[in-house]
């Protein structure tokens, strides 16, 4: 009898969230595939008309999107490396026993913490072209032969921005790997220094492939993120069409243009953009690093 | 030889460090010594790297000028509603997903994980569409539902991790004793998660904090938009003037609290966010 009763309360503690779920998930959700086949504007001023598929033709000739693709693509391809690099060796180095190890992982919390929004405006600051500090401390070192405006010219805007993202997540990426590195039995590496091997060999054959699940993990989290980024872009450059990534061009058509059914269909493709990556990375890597 | 080598070795570790922590940290300084700088010395092509001269008026013009006391008051209302909300609700779910018979159990858990992988931006037009519908476009309630998106999944998902690995026994006590499953849960069991609630509260606090693509496309004027759109559209007198003293005092108003709790902090936000990980 107990155990009925507990099911009916089971039902009973679940249904708050699963409205939640329905209400700010499934139903927004459901709008968006349906209005991506209307031509209708978001406020409804003309009664929408059904036009099929002619939102989802459209993407395939717009050169617009294809350049937001392009350059989400360009943004998640450099940042993601970029930041798996650097999170690793941070991670080692907060790994390897020393005194002020606390010390680091306090200090790379605070990038992450920071709202995106306020460290997009501390860069922007940084990277004044006439007062910003980096301008200065490079001329001074004679790094930089004079000052560049970093966020006007077309070729650096997109660099300057992944400098932001990667200063800004790497410390995520860094303590997820950190937390797979605390999983990694010590006596492998006792055992292969008595064997002779050097820190080196134990990097390749002990900690990279026991980290291989934990990168997967953090691989798969960052790219997700990188390819839905819009605030770091949104900020640092408005809709500048050199750096306009999909969900910037997703929000541009939707609220600045009111198109709600082009725009419905851009969202419906980052969602298969971001499933036809989350399948890759479960085929090629995923498969591996969970045998 | 040997030992010349390990202490060059041990040296360049040294240098390897101060260069992590001095990367991490120096924006932030900056952006604390330039929000104490008086404007000339802000603009200055050789500026000082400590808070001299020293001044408070940018935090004067953040508060007395511009909405930006307002703008803060949204911010709390809005992430502390929707901290309180998806932990009511996720200790609710989550009790029932870890500890009791639950036929559908798997579905909702995996339901509840495709959440997290959601792009927000995929859902905008249709919240969009659903708080004009409901009238709660440019309201707090409207905002803390649609935060929900994001804070509740990761919330129900941690907290199902903390009530599995709570003893068995304690619950089998309170059965005994002639406790309902629900008073099982509130006086037995919700005291023992408490390092759950803290660490997933926070987590979900700082989320909601630092959103901003919601905040900036759901509200209009300043009488419910949080800190992060505020900042990104603060505006000096004129287009061409803009105000990076007030922007940096801003800025440091609205981090200050997350670095301190950080701070305090620090080792359950860690556990939480690889936990989240690990088991997403």
């Amino acid at each position: 009898m107990l155990t009925l009763r507990q099911v009916r309360l089971a039902w009973i503690l679940v249904l708050p969230t699963l409205l939640v779920v329905v209400l700010v998930a499934g139903y927004p959700l459901a709008q968006v595939f349906y209005w991506s086949f209307f031509k209708a504007d978001i406020a409804f001023v003309e009664p929408p008309e059904f036009v099929g598929l002619e939102n989802y033709l459209l993407l395939f000739q717009d050169p617009d999107f294809r350049q937001a693709l392009w350059n989400t693509l360009k943004f998640t391809v450099v940042s993601v490396s970029l930041e798996t690099v650097l999170g690793l060796a941070i991670a080692l180095i907060i790994h390897s026993n020393f005194r002020g190890r606390g010390l680091v992982r306090t200090a790379i919390l605070i990038p992450w913490a920071i709202p995106t929004v306020v460290s997009a405006k501390m860069w922007q600051w940084m990277l004044h072209d006439v007062y910003g500090v980096i301008n200065v401390i490079g001329v001074k070192l004679g790094l930089l032969s004079q000052k560049v405006a970093f966020l006007a010219r077309p070729e650096l805007i997109l660099p300057a921005i992944i400098a932001v993202d990667v200063w800004k997540t790497t410390p995520f990426m860094a303590l997820l790997l950190l937390a797979g590195l605390q999983l990694i039995p010590e006596e492998l590496y006792e055992a292969a220094s008595i064997d002779g091997a050097s820190r080196w060999q134990q990097f390749w054959s002990i900690t990279l492939p026991l980290l291989t699940p934990a990168l997967v993990v953090a691989l798969i989290f960052r790219t997700l993120d990188a390819l839905r980024v819009f605030d770091v872009v949104f900020v640092m450059s408005g809709v500048n069409p050199a750096t306009r990534t999909l969900a910037v061009y997703n929000r541009q058509t939707l609220i600045d243009f009111q198109d709600l059914g082009y725009g419905s269909a851009i969202s419906v493709a980052i969602l298969v953009i971001i499933f036809v990556f989350v399948l890759l990375y479960m085929r090629t890597i995923g498969k591996e690093a969970l045998k | 030889m040997r030992r010349a080598s390990r202490l060059l070795g041990r040296l360049f570790f040294y240098l390897l460090v101060i260069f992590v922590v001095v990367y991490s940290v120096f924006p932030f300084y900056w952006a604390v010594i330039s929000s104490f700088k008086p404007s000339d010395a802000l603009f200055s092509p050789d500026p000082s790297f400590l808070p001299v001269p020293f001044t408070l008026e940018h935090y004067e013009n953040v508060f007395l000028q511009a909405n930006f006391g307002r703008n803060l008051l949204n911010s709390l209302i809005v992430a502390g509603g929707a901290t309180l909300l998806s932990l009511v609700l996720g200790v609710l779910a989550a009790y029932a997903l870890g500890r009791l018979p639950f036929p559908p159990k798997n579905a909702v858990m995996y339901i509840v994980l495709s959440m997290t992988m959601f792009p927000q931006i995929a859902v905008l037009g249709g919240l969009f569409l659903l708080l004009r519908q409901t009238g709660l476009f440019n309201t707090h309630l409207g905002l803390i539902l649609t935060y929900l998106l994001f804070t509740l999944p990761f919330t129900v998902w941690v907290l199902v991790g903390y009530f599995k690995g709570l003893p068995r026994e304690l619950e089998e006590a309170a059965y005994v004793d002639g406790a309902t499953p629900l008073q099982t849960l509130l006086k037995v069991m919700l005291p023992l998660t408490g390092p759950g609630l803290v660490t997933t509260g926070l987590l979900a606090f700082i989320a909601a904090w630092n959103e901003y693509l919601f905040a900036l496309t759901f509200t209009v004027g300043d009488s419910v938009k949080t800190v992060p759109p505020a900042i990104a559209s603060f505006g000096g007198a004129t287009p061409f003037e803009i105000p990076w003293g007030s922007i940096m005092a801003a800025s440091v108003v609205v981090t200050v609290p997350l670095v301190v709790l950080v701070l305090i902090f620090q080792q359950r936000i860690v556990a939480g966010l690889t936990a989240g990980a690990v088991k997403g």
